[in-house]
This record gives structure tokens, sequence and C-alpha cells, in this order.
């Protein structure tokens, strides 16, 4: 499944490749190096992040991690995830391995859900930056709504898987 | 800078996990390794698209379109932006504040911004990936009417004079 996934990525990147170069060389080679900075810019936090879940991994156990964000962790590990996800500032890309090396290790489907919702929707350290775009109100709204909304999706998620 | 930063940082925890682990740091390493390896070969396509979708969608046209006046074609069309805009929340902010300041609804501009941050294509690719595909489809499913209903949410808060203060704030 993630094999014919990659591959299916990889032929539609071949395939702009192909459009783009045909009809402007320049641009074409602007895009590629646009794309090949951003890889850059994740890649340190991609690093650190599998260090760190690295080092947890041979410290915690699935028993500690089931206690802590167990399906059965309920209301309590879904604060604790929210939380995490809320202050949290790290690309969410670089957190999907760990993430599914925590379900494999019995962290429960709707902690994990909220700590990726949290984790996208709501940023406690970019707050001042949002509001500078978008005034106080909206965006101290913006992150309080969303939060909120994390705890009710993931919930529903945990019930539907 | 900021970039040097993340790799000083990652170097430090490098380092960190070296000395604090003189035993089992080479677990870690093959760890973190593989782990690179799976990063390197899922996200060069991907980088690649969005890279040159940066540079082929002309910012100008994206204005036009979803103005006050946009209607249900520009709630739309903004969903579909912020979904197909896959940059960080802090390159995402400056581009709410110019299709605010060059006349974009605030309730379209809140749902490109919040449907980039919550339900990118991009991030459901790699999310499916990852966590198999019933589960980013479920949280797709159930974060797309929670963006529609934020944003416009937040629009009917704001007071006409909210809306023109944030303006001002953008052209200051």
């Amino acid at each position: 499944m993630n094999r014919v996934f990659t591959m299916f990525l990889y032929a539609l990147a071949i395939l702009l490749l192909i459009v783009s170069v045909y009809k402007d060389r320049d641009k074409t080679k602007r895009g590629i190096q646009k794309g090949i900075w951003m890889m850059l810019g994740v890649l340190p936090y991609f690093l650190t992040i599998m260090l760190v879940t690295g080092t947890a991994l041979i410290y915690l156990k699935p028993d500690t991690i089931r206690q802590i964000l167990g399906a059965e962790s309920g209301l309590r590990g879904m604060i604790t995830a929210a939380l995490a996800g809320t202050a949290a500032l790290v690309p969410v890309l670089a957190v999907f391995p760990m993430v599914s090396e925590l379900l494999r290790n019995g962290a429960g489907t709707a902690q994990m859900a909220i700590f990726i919702s949290t984790l996208t929707t709501v940023g406690f350290i970019t707050i001042p930056l949002e509001i500078k775009y978008l005034g106080v109100k909206a965006a101290v709204l913006r992150n309080i709504l969303f939060f909120l909304a994390a705890f009710a999706t993931s919930y529903l998620l945990g019930v539907m898987l | 800078m900021k970039k040097i930063r993340a790799w000083i940082i990652m170097g430090a925890a490098c380092m960190a996990v070296i000395l604090s682990l003189p035993e089992d740091y080479g677990a870690v390493m093959s760890y973190a390794g593989a782990g690179l390896m799976q990063f390197l070969w899922n996200l060069i396509p991907v980088f690649l698209c969005v890279g040159l979708m940066d540079v082929w969608v002309e910012k100008e046209k994206m204005i036009k379109i979803i103005g006050e006046k946009s209607g249900l074609t520009g709630k739309v069309l903004s969903l579909f932006m912020g979904m197909l805009t896959a940059v960080p929340i802090y390159a995402l902010l400056p581009i709410a504040g110019l299709l605010i300041k060059k006349g974009g609804r605030i309730s379209n501009v809140l749902i490109f911004l919040c449907s980039s941050v919550s339900i990118r294509i991009p991030l459901l690719l790699f999310e499916t990936s990852a966590l198999g595909w019933k589960f980013s489809i479920c949280r797709f499913l159930l974060n797309l009417p929670v963006v529609l209903v934020i944003g416009c949410a937040i629009e009917r808060v704001l007071s006409d004079k909210d809306i023109e203060d944030i303006i001002q704030l953008l052209l200051r």
C-alpha cells in the first residue's frame, strides 16, 4: 500500500517536472531549488526528533506508553497529548513516523489524533506572530476554537476506528 | 539563520545521545538512520511537487478570486487553495495577511489558513503513508466541517471595526 503510494508520488513529480521543463527551464530550476531548501529546512528537525524518539524508546517500555497515552488513559491522556501538541513547534511531517511507532507500542488512537490535530492547528509559540497578521481577537479565537474542536474530532475518531 | 540554528540543535542532540547513552547510542543512531532513509525516499517527490507548484501558481490571480463578493465560489476556492498550499504556519501567515490586505474576505482567508494547517493534501499523503488511509481519511472528514465552521464563526464574531483594525494593522 505505502509503496504503491510513494510510486504514485514519484510518477506525479516526474510528470510535473517534464511539463515544467517543457514550459520554462528557469522557473523549473527555481522550483527545484525551492523544494530542496524546504526539504533542508525540515531535515534537522526530523533528525532531532528521530534521536529523541529513539532515546525515548530505549527508556519507555510499551507498558509505560500505554499507561500515559493508551486507549484507557481516556481524557487525561488526551489532555496530555493535546498540551504536548499545542506547545511543540515541529513540522508535522517529522512526527508521523513517531506517531505510528507510538501506535504500534500501545498509544491510543484518540490520543494520537489529538496530538496531530493540535500540533497542526494550534500553536502556543506562534500566537504572537499570528496576532501580527490577524489581530488579537481573531488569532486567539482561532487557536481556542481549534483546541476545543480537536477534542471533539479526536474523540469521534477514537470511537470510529 | 533559523535553519542553521536547527542544525546546531540537531548536532547537540546527537552529542547528548552519544554522551548519555555510551552503551545504547548505536541502537538510537541506527533507528535515526533508518528513519532518515525513509524520510528521503518519501519526501523527495513531494518537495519536488511543492517547489514546482510554488513557482507556477501566481499570487495576483489568487487574490482576485476570493474577495468580498466571491460568494460560495470564493469559499470553495479558498478551501482548495489552502489544501494545496504546503508551507509552515509562519510562512502561511504573511500570505494570509497579504490576502486580507488585498481585499480577500476574512472568512475566506481564514478558511485558506485553517485548511492549510489542518487538512492540506500533502500532509494527508504523508499521514496516509505513516498511519494508514483509514486514520487520515477519518481525520480529514472530521476536520473539513471544523475548518469551514471556525472560519465563518470568527468572521461572524468580528465587528466591522475589528476587521478595519486588522486591515490598519496590516497596512502599518
